[in-house]
């Protein structure tokens, strides 16, 4: 919007007025959170008490749900088994999106266009379509129960979208360059890895975020595809596992929900332009 | 995988000519782009594609859990059309889609607008608004559940307190409408950043001579938005849109956590039905056929995306 031609006061009163717009947006954005945290952080007493105010922590915080958490429950095992998955499950992907991304990105041969096509029609397939047959061909591969059998669905929805979204960035290479290295003797695999390779690191460390970001947030798969309690991921073993036969739960079941969503935070905080160049490549889910 | 020239040299004397045929083999355009390639279409071959096949031969058997299965041809289509749950969840599926879309659109691109301001902060704000894109849906949808609580619901206390419900306040997950405001209100708070900071970077990519020229035309703030911003945001609206048609209408987490589907099915989606049909109940041949009902707007939207693309 162009302020050019208005004056101070009509600037300052459109800004006040942006601001005074935004309030709501952020307020929206983060109450839950705060709740969640506030909730975590107080006693049965407080909690169940219809006397009291919801919204901040009267009786002084404590910390005695995230005790019964790490000291009761088998939340360390859960917050393993999900780094674990995250982990090796984005490693598969990039080791697999890396080339598919780069070959569609740069090379000419036959059929480039139909496999461009097959790639951007499964990343548009929700989870949802394919959980019931995918658990079957679980239990077959002898998988069943186990965290390796999300180490090995959750490529199919990260390797269509990091292959997307590296295409995007292999692109943006020159050609130029890998011309010269050609010309000069180098091998096709060396140009990949020596000049293609290192000006796509942002596009890598995206792709790292938001597989990452993804394998950890994933629900129906873990759901379905797990169901031993000492196999569980964080986001699963919370929402399925701490609702017990009481009512008294609600403490632990929000301080498993912040705890477990820690991780994601963290990267959140420090590669936050990272999330919003790979949400505006216009490619994440939503 | 590639062979670097050094191990060539090494292993020249040993079977020199048939390396160097291989390398050149290797080096050819066709051959390399599909070798890069290949992985990546066995994975979706085997993983996406075969099981895609598997849910339509289930959706015609009557496989069950621990059986093997005959195929019954359409019945499970017929018994599925016939049932009530399950045309209340198409019901249920269109209206949820449809109102969360609409209220994404219209308050994303206003979140987007108000963004694209240079306010001090920019880069704070932004941060808190995507944030309920990144943490796991499962979760904040807990949160979501105890706001919403019967009992101790902070939505109520705080409306009651401003003057806003009457005492007790309505029981959010227990009655249908309600209930089903409450999804879409979750759906929408944890959709909208992806609305809104895919539309700001459309925003940002306008032209300010655009706005300039309409200035001097005369034209509003009004004007601006409607002939300038509208037209030309056209396109990245049109993708987001898709997208969020897609993912809304397979919605899974929130409803599962937030209602089970609940009260009495008015809040089931195709995915939360088909995970009780085919999962719980273990009629994986029903359940199948259900999330099969997915597939024409997962085509619809294909189709149109692609045109898009290919006009693009």
């Amino acid at each position: 919007m162009t302020t050019g031609v208005r004056g101070r006061g009509a600037r300052i009163r459109s800004t006040a007025w942006a601001y005074g717009n935004l309030v709501p947006f952020v307020f929206f954005a983060l109450f839950p959170f705060y709740f969640m945290l506030v909730t975590s952080l107080k006693s049965n007493a407080e909690l169940y008490s219809l006397a009291s105010v919801p919204l901040w922590i009267q009786r002084g915080a404590i910390v005695d749900h995230y005790r019964f958490l790490l000291e009761r429950t088998d939340f360390l095992v859960w917050m393993r088994n999900s780094l674990v998955i995250s982990v090796l499950a984005t490693g598969v992907s990039l080791a697999i999106s890396i080339p598919a991304g780069y070959s569609l990105a740069r090379l000419r041969f036959a059929g480039v266009g139909g496999f461009g096509t097959a790639v951007f029609i499964t990343y548009l397939v929700p989870p949802t379509l394919l959980f019931l047959p995918l658990s079957r061909v679980v239990v077959w591969l002898g998988l069943a129960d186990t965290i390796w059998a999300l180490v090995v669905t959750y490529p199919t929805f990260l390797v269509p979208f990091s292959t997307w979204l590296l295409m995007g960035y292999f692109r943006t290479v020159p050609r130029e360059m890998e011309e010269c290295a050609l010309v000069d003797g180098a091998s096709r695999m060396q140009t990949l890895v020596r000049i293609a390779l290192p000006m796509a690191v942002p596009g890598i460390v995206c792709a790292t975020l938001f597989g990452f970001t993804l394998t950890w947030n994933e629900f129906i798969y873990a759901l379905t595809f797990v169901s031993q309690t000492a196999n569980k991921t964080a986001v699963v073993g919370v929402t399925a596992d701490l609702i017990r036969g009481d009512i008294y739960y609600w403490g632990s079941l929000m301080a498993g929900a912040v705890l477990a969503s820690v991780p994601i935070v963290i990267c959140y905080v420090f590669f936050l332009d990272y999330y919003v160049s790979g949400l505006t490549a216009g490619s994440v889910k939503g | 995988m590639a062979v670097g020239p050094g191990v060539l040299d090494a292993t020249a004397i040993a079977g020199g000519s048939r390396l160097a045929r291989a390398r050149r083999w290797w080096e050819q355009e066709h051959v390399f782009g599909f070798g890069l390639i290949f992985p990546a279409l066995v994975l979706l071959a085997c993983l996406v594609a075969w099981p895609f096949l598997m849910a339509v031969y289930l959706s015609l058997s009557d496989y069950w859990v621990g059986s093997p299965g005959r195929f019954i041809g359409f019945a499970n289509f017929r018994d599925i059309l016939g049932n009530d749950v399950f045309r209340q969840t198409v019901r249920n599926s269109f209206v949820f889609t449809g109102i969360a879309l609409t209220l994404k659109t219209v308050l994303g691109v206003w979140l987007a607008l108000l963004l694209a301001r240079n306010l001090r902060g920019k880069r704070l704000i932004r941060g808190a608004v995507l944030l309920p894109f990144v943490i796991p849906t499962a979760l904040s949808t807990l949160g979501w559940w105890w706001m919403f609580d019967s009992l101790y619901s902070v939505v109520n206390w705080t409306g009651i307190r401003l003057g806003l419900l009457a005492p007790p306040g309505p029981n959010w997950l227990g009655v249908p409408a309600y209930a089903m405001a409450a999804v879409i209100v979750v759906n929408v708070w944890r959709g909208l950043p992806f609305f809104a900071i895919t539309v700001l970077a459309g925003l940002v990519a306008i032209p300010r001579e655009f706005y300039e020229a309409a200035e001097v035309d005369g034209a509003g703030a009004w004007g601006r938005f409607r002939y300038v911003t509208l037209p030309l945001l056209r396109p990245v609206l049109a993708v987001v849109v898709l997208f969020s048609t897609i993912f809304t209408f397979s919605d899974f987490n929130i409803v599962y956590v937030l209602t089970r589907g609940g009260p009495v099915n008015t809040t089931h989606l195709f995915a939360t039905l088909a995970y009780q049909v085919g999962l719980q109940g273990g009629n994986l041949g029903q359940g199948a056929a259900i999330s099969l009902f997915l597939f024409p707007m997962l085509g619809a939207v294909v189709f149109f995306q692609l045109r898009y693309i290919r006009r693009e």
